[in-house]
């Protein structure tokens, strides 16, 4: 009988002669972006050029390459250049008409004029540990993760580790959570291993509500069986045997991945009973999330798929004392499940070595606004904001000038251009007043006001507050109210002031982080922006030029 | 006495139901089989009105105003039956700082009604969501089931003079 890591060697020796006897690999883009740009005409157009024409290539729909802003995007990895990523050739703004061209260009030189150069400091700065596999593997097909040295971690950890060792592993290697507070990952799995009682928990937090985020989504749409090999090892260092993934329901292309990842390991035996022929098993279900940014708080995320209303409750305990049902739960999100098969099967010792002395590793981050380059991009830790803005993003459009950079959603804060410079690490951004969040990082120019910005997120705080706590509920309503007032110039100074006191209470005595982290947006362009809301007071004018203070007044006024 | 597990009966013979039945049967009419549940009967009849959840709870065992609360908590839940088409816009911050208030307000003048709300003669449905994840093409509308990128005020006139126009 074949072992199942036998079983692995089996698969990935033929996908590799498949891919061999294919030729050429041309990858299509069929993230949500791209395909929202049309890829699957192209993908399908290129099909059929190539059936036509005979040409010796297979084309494939991948996940997200990362630069969308110039999508619909597609590679062309050649025979002869086995896997090597730098050599294959990039192609953006590919339409269906181009595919004849592309398929004749195959054997010849590139075509120019669909020619991305791989030596723009948008993929030449990057770090790929995440992302490695997204845009190069058909993320519906778990033959190909397996072949890219996929479950290989798993089956090394289930067959030569004991779940202590794997803590100790994730501990060494300083992997924090990636979903936004940097909580030592070691240190969570430790608890929840060391906490008696059965049956135990693994949850993913994949409801990435925060608005200007979509590393989770890419992921999970690119490279889906990683976030599993990440689960089910995390599930075998703190011994649970049932799973939830919770998902946004937003997402349902990244459900329709998930769900034939999750169907496809078990058919392999990686998940259900004694996974691999060992005693370890797991089953792992997709929870539906049902439009809640809050159920991103664990408590309420853990409400939420025991079926009720999702409001949080006070800590402690924690979920990995008593989490879902009671039980001991592990909750870590997509992003940092993703890190953990690289972490182990590369050591901790290679992790630690990327990023800064306290924060280890890469980070994944969603770049847009107003930012030449958009997309997906992953950097090591400690990378500057101006290197990521101006280098990576190539900056903002010509005739405008940039003016902050926002992290951490509603959660976090702006930061000005004269703070470029520091390094992006937890710590140096929660004290220049944003947070790391989960990833998304929205430039904005001259023209957005940053009043305008303060009162967009307090809305959205507003609106999405589950309104269990008065602070929260009653306070973000009030901070809406003086927002708009001001940018409708009609506020006075004491109405500021009330604006400031209103910001530290409910910051101070709030359940949640959505409550206690509502205020940030205002205060940190307070701390860098207050001149434009002196303008807006004194002057009953919006610098940007985006309220229209004197049309408020007259309304006010009539 | 022991509580006799009856079930409640099914609303109507609309062969919906079963399917509704079905995500409780697979979740072995566990009380937390509650958003499952509801989302599989929006997904058939397009929202939630009072009988369907009134029998979801009947057939959980849970209160009404339990399954009520749920129901009206989360923001996919729809209430009312939506409109034959449907105009998302994305308010997200990225679509947000790229102009998609302006979007927004020109749907909303355009049919005459607001953000969450039907036309009065039920032809479309205007919605406003948070982030679909599709930030590099802000700002980002989707007409049905379709996304649209780089959305245009033009573009977003024509779709909906498409529809509202016979």
């Amino acid at each position: 009988m074949t072992t199942l890591t036998e079983e692995l060697d089996q698969i990935t020796a033929k996908v590799q002669q498949e891919q061999q006897a294919a030729g050429d690999r041309i990858n299509v883009c069929v993230a949500a972006g791209c395909l929202s740009l049309h890829s699957d005409a192209v993908q399908r157009a290129l099909e059929e050029e190539a059936k036509k024409t005979g040409a010796r290539c297979a084309v494939r729909g991948v996940g997200c390459m990362g630069l969308c802003s110039a999508g619909p995007v597609v590679s062309h990895e050649s025979a002869a250049s086995n896997s090597d990523e730098q050599a294959a050739r990039l192609y953006g703004g590919v339409q269906s008409e181009h595919a004849p061209q592309l398929i004749a260009s195959l054997q010849g030189e590139p075509v120019t004029k669909l020619a991305i150069s791989r030596q723009l400091p948008f993929f030449t700065r990057q770090t790929k540990v995440v992302l490695e596999n997204s845009g190069r593997i058909n993320p519906e097909s778990i033959d190909e993760y397996i072949a890219t040295g996929g479950y290989r971690a798993l089956m090394h950890a289930l067959n030569e580790m004991t779940p202590a060792e794997v803590v100790q592993e994730i501990s060494a290697s300083g992997l924090r959570g990636r979903g936004g507070a940097g909580y030592p990952t070691g240190l969570k799995w430790a608890t929840v291993a060391r906490v008696a009682g059965a049956p135990k928990y693994v949850i993913c937090n994949a409801d990435e509500g925060d608005p200007g985020a979509f590393m989770d989504r890419s992921v999970l749409e690119g490279d889906p069986h990683r976030v599993l090999e990440g689960m089910i090892l995390a599930a075998y260092a703190v011994g649970a045997s049932q799973g939830y993934i919770y998902l946004r329901a937003e997402y349902p292309l990244a459900v329709k991945r998930l769900g034939i990842a999750i169907r496809e390991a078990k058919r392999m035996g990686l998940l259900g009973n004694d996974i691999g022929g060992t005693r370890m098993s797991l089953n792992l279900e997709i929870r539906l999330g049902a439009g809640a940014f809050v159920c991103g708080e664990e408590t309420a995320l853990i409400a939420s798929i025991e079926g009720h209303r999702g409001t949080p409750h006070p800590r402690p305990p924690y979920p990995a004392e008593s989490g879902l049902w009671g039980s001991p739960t592990l909750i870590n999100n997509v992003e940092t499940y993703a890190n953990v098969p690289p972490i182990l099967q590369r050591g901790s010792a290679w992790y630690a070595a990327l990023g800064t002395a306290k924060s280890k590793g890469t980070k994944v981050f969603a770049l847009s606004g107003k930012v030449r380059h958009t997309g997906l991009i992953e950097v090591p830790m400690g990378m500057t904001l101006r290197e990521i803005i101006f280098d990576i993003g190539g900056g903002v459009a010509e005739g405008h000038t940039f003016k902050a950079v926002q992290t951490g959603g509603p959660s976090g804060g702006c930061i000005p251009e004269s703070l470029l410079d520091i390094p992006v690490d937890y710590d140096s951004l929660t004290q220049a007043g944003s947070i790391m969040g989960s990833g998304g990082m929205i430039v904005m120019d001259d023209s957005s006001c940053m009043v305008n910005v303060a009162r967009f997120f307090m809305e959205f705080c507003m609106s999405e507050s589950c309104g269990k706590c008065i602070p929260c509920r009653a306070g973000t309503a009030q901070m809406y109210g003086l927002l708009t007032r001001i940018t409708e110039g009609t506020a006075t100074h004491r109405e500021l002031d009330l604006l400031i006191r209103l910001c530290e209470m409910v910051g101070a005595t709030s359940l949640c982080g959505l409550g206690q982290t509502a205020p940030n947006p205002v205060l940190s362009t307070l701390r860098y922006f207050k001149h434009e809301y002196l303008a807006h007071i004194e002057d009953k004018h919006c610098p940007a030029g985006v309220c229209d203070c004197a049309a408020s007044i007259a309304e006010v006024a009539r | 006495m022991m509580a006799t597990l009856t079930r409640p009966q099914l609303p109507s013979t609309d062969k919906r139901w079963m399917i509704v039945q079905g995500t409780m049967r697979k979740h072995g009419y566990s009380r937390n089989a509650l958003i499952e549940t509801l989302h599989t009967v929006q997904q058939s009849f397009g929202f939630l009105d009072k009988d369907a959840i009134r029998f979801v709870a009947a057939s959980l065992q849970i209160p009404p105003s339990q399954a009520y609360g749920v129901a009206t908590f989360y923001h996919l839940f729809q209430l009312r039956p939506p409109g034959r088409h449907t105009c998302q816009i994305c308010l997200g911050t990225a679509c947000y700082i790229n102009g998609a208030e302006r979007l927004m307000g020109h749907a909303e003048k355009q049919l005459g009604i607001q953000a969450g709300e039907t036309t009065p003669d039920g032809e479309v449905s205007l919605l406003a969501v948070r982030c679909v994840g599709s930030c590099s093409f802000a700002p980002v509308s989707i007409f049905d089931e379709q996304i649209h990128s780089y959305s245009k005020v033009e573009a977003l006139d024509a779709q909906l003079k498409a529809w509202t126009q016979p």
